[in-house]
């Protein structure tokens, strides 16, 4: 019976709404989610004032890349949030594990990303070429730059979960960090139709 | 196997694996338009909930939360969506 309950984690007991992680991450990814929001809509704009433009040169982006590296941060997210379950149960070493692995899934986001920019760098587009490339460049570095920052959390995560830091009583760091680095996996879920499939 | 549908995570990274092949193949064969466009914004939405209530956990949190996220999905489509309907008029 105890053991039962001890594994419910607490936001599924009932009557016990709890938001995870510390009231200000939430805050700090509210406005990040917004800044994100009007630059989604800006780019939707300009398009709808050229939209034979940006149609054409969205067919020269690499969308086998853009896919792949949904997945890759798909799969990030779900390491994470198993990590932070693994946590509630006080199993730090899971905890750990787990972390790293959506660390390097992250890792192979930007691996990816790094040869998409290559390609295109080394075609000479830049920042100037065009609108289109002008938000593609600029709303996908700014994304790729939040994947560094969640990448960074991942790593004070990684160590301080294997100190064991976190757990049944408390996991609030971990949550926070968490919080973050799921933002980064829901952005790129609008981004990457929003600018490679949507025409 | 049972842990696959016990566990709402594991749940919401399969459905997103799936979503993201049919986002793919919706770019693959060349899907345009308002049916694709509104497939695809519908599939974003789909995904990002899963994100915000599976994976940021935001199932059990306090409401206002919970709204506020899922309030910034509905913004973002709805804002995606307009300026494509005005750009097929």
């Amino acid at each position: 019976m105890t053991d039962t309950s001890l594994a419910l984690d607490p936001a599924e007991m009932p009557s016990a709404r709890r938001l995870p992680g510390d009231l200000a991450i939430w805050v700090f990814i509210l406005a990040e989610m917004l800044a994100f929001a009007v630059f989604f809509a800006s780019y939707a704009f300009a398009r709808s004032k050229d939209v034979e433009m940006f149609n054409f040169y969205q067919q020269t982006l690499d969308r086998n890349a853009g896919a792949f590296n949904t997945l890759l941060l798909v799969t990030g997210s779900w390491f994470v949030v198993l990590a932070v379950q693994a946590a509630h149960r006080d199993d730090s070493r899971a905890a750990a594990r787990r972390i790293g692995l959506g660390f390097l899934c992250g890792a192979g986001f930007l691996t990816v990303k790094v040869f998409e920019y290559a390609a295109k760098f080394g075609a000479g587009i830049s920042l100037s070429t065009n609108t289109f490339y002008m938000f593609y460049i600029s709303l996908t570095f700014f994304h790729f730059m939040h994947v560094i920052l969640g990448m960074v959390i991942l790593a004070i995560l990684w160590v301080k979960t294997r100190q064991g830091a976190y757990g049944s009583r408390d996991a609030h760091g971990l949550e926070s960090g968490a919080a973050y680095w799921h933002m980064v996996d829901l952005l790129w879920i609008v981004l990457f139709p929003l600018v490679y499939v949507m025409r | 196997m049972s842990a696959l549908f016990l566990n709402p995570a594991h749940r919401a990274w399969l459905i997103l694996m799936i979503a993201t092949g049919v986002t793919w193949w919706l770019g693959e064969v060349g899907a345009a338009g308002t049916t694709a466009i509104v497939a695809l914004l519908a599939i974003a939405f789909a995904k990002g909930r899963l994100v915000i209530l599976d994976f940021m956990e935001l199932r059990g949190a306090p409401l206002m939360w919970r709204l506020l996220l899922e309030g910034w999905l509905v913004v973002v489509s709805s804002l995606i969506l307009l300026a494509y309907w005005i750009s097929l008029k």
